[in-house]
């Protein structure tokens, strides 16, 4: 359970949302909605434990957590804008590295499941400078998919990746929220999703 | 489902050993992914210490008198060269945040980031120092005396520079501005450093002098990692 109370949030003088509150149970996924500009990222970031909530709190199964805290660490993946791919490796050496570094303990069996999984079979070894940005969105499918953490925060997952790439996303998505883990992903094309699963919180209405 | 609150000693050694190692593996791979990076480096070392020679005079007592605090002027310099990239690159590309957010400590995975930037830019100058020093007309004694002091200074380089990067993360001009915080930090590794050779070159004493060097590393390596790691911390805000 991820529930956040009395958020509030400013960039600059601006503000971009006070007062929200929001619970997401285990298996259901939570959409963040709005115009540019409205603090989607902010939001997520808040959430991901990577920033400060101007004023409120976030909690973890009930305790409180701050940002960094351990606990929010070791539950929490966390999918941003950049992909934390390295130009000079490839697809397969950034995937291991990547799955290693969130905590995973991954075969070499998995790697190359995984990278089948998301169609990138065939160009695993090449560098990652070499992959469209469309293939490099799915070498972040493929991490999500050996992602052990329970709490999903997606920004923006749908971003440059095809019809088969989104529907893709969808299953991982579907799949992670059946094992009893929860996500929240800011996105403007709607996800594939069993609609009883999720939920939307739109940050444009309440200003 | 595993929750860290009940976590004893061990595990949380083997977090650390675990984030290190990861760390150092992975940026010491990109450093030898990009060799040019890494020969422009230590061709910069070898040029700055060969100017010396040229723009002075070619007397003997006068070159050996200024050998060791060029070489360690140079090597601070090439030191510095890399440092705005530390972790400026694994910001860019958002791997700083997945650094941040991973369950090993983050001290850790910084540590082992700077073991790597020595390993691909310390030890070379180190192992090259020898060499260099032989344009300065230094006995075989006092080589030994400058290289054992670059192999305890430039860690310490490392150490106190990762926290000036760190600290200038998003800046711009971060370069310069890395330069001007982290220099003055540097001064006691150059006079002690530096200060070996001349004691041992004037048949004094210089173990104290690298004493002092071993022990500003140990406690650079004790402070500087979560000084750094805090530094991240709130770049990523």
């Amino acid at each position: 359970m991820l529930e956040a109370h009395d958020l509030a949030a400013r960039r600059g003088t601006a503000r971009l949302f006070a007062g929200l509150g929001l619970a997401v149970a285990a298996g259901e996924a939570l959409v963040v909605t709005g115009a540019n500009g409205r603090g989607k990222t902010t939001l997520l970031r808040m959430l991901a434990g990577l920033s400060l909530p101007e004023e409120g709190e976030i909690r973890l199964d009930g305790a409180r957590v701050r940002p960094f805290s351990p606990a929010l660490r070791a539950a929490v993946a966390f999918a941003g804008h950049a992909l934390a791919l390295k130009d000079e490796l490839s697809a397969r050496e950034n995937l291991a590295s990547l799955a290693t570094l969130c905590g995973a303990h991954i075969v070499d069996a998995e790697l190359d499941a995984a990278l089948d999984r998301v169609a990138l079979g065939e160009r695993k070894h090449l560098p990652a400078r070499s992959l469209s940005q469309g293939q490099r969105r799915r070498v972040g499918l493929a991490r999500l998919s050996l992602s052990r953490p329970r709490v999903w925060i997606l920004d923006e997952p749908v971003t440059a990746l095809d019809a088969s790439g989104a529907a893709l996303l969808g299953e991982l998505v579907g799949a992670h929220l059946e094992r009893g883990g929860l996500a929240v992903a800011s996105t403007h094309a709607p996800l594939a999703l069993p609609a009883a699963r999720v939920r939307t919180l739109s940050l444009d209405k309440g200003l | 489902m595993t929750t860290l609150a009940h976590r004893d000693d061990d595990e949380a050694a083997s977090d650390a050993l675990g984030g290190f190692t990861w760390a150092l593996a992975r940026d010491v791979r990109l450093a030898l992914r990009t060799p040019s990076e890494l020969g422009v480096q230590l061709l910069f070392y070898v040029v700055v210490v060969t100017l010396f020679p040229l723009a002075t005079s070619p007397d003997r007592a006068m070159l050996a008198a200024l050998g060791p605090g060029v070489l360690w002027v140079a090597a601070l310099l090439a030191s510095l060269l890399s440092l705005p990239r530390l972790f400026a690159l694994d910001q860019a590309d958002g791997t700083l945040e997945q650094m941040a957010l991973s369950p090993w400590p983050l001290p850790a995975i910084v540590s082992g980031k700077i073991a790597a930037h020595w390993l691909t830019t310390g030890l070379p100058v180190v192992l090259l120092s020898p060499l260099a020093a032989l344009q300065y007309g230094l006995d075989a004694g006092a080589i030994g005396v400058l290289a054992a002091g670059l192999a305890l200074g430039t860690p310490i380089l490392s150490l106190l520079g990762a926290v000036g990067a760190a600290l200038t993360l998003g800046v711009r001009a971060s370069g310069a501005l890395v330069a001007l915080l982290v220099l003055p930090l540097y001064v006691p590794v150059l006079i002690f450093g530096a200060g070996a050779v001349d004691a041992f070159r004037a048949g004094m004493a210089f173990d104290a002098n690298l004493s002092l060097l071993g022990a500003g590393l140990i406690a650079a390596a004790l402070g500087a990692p979560f000084a750094a790691a805090a530094a991240v911390r709130i770049a990523l805000d």
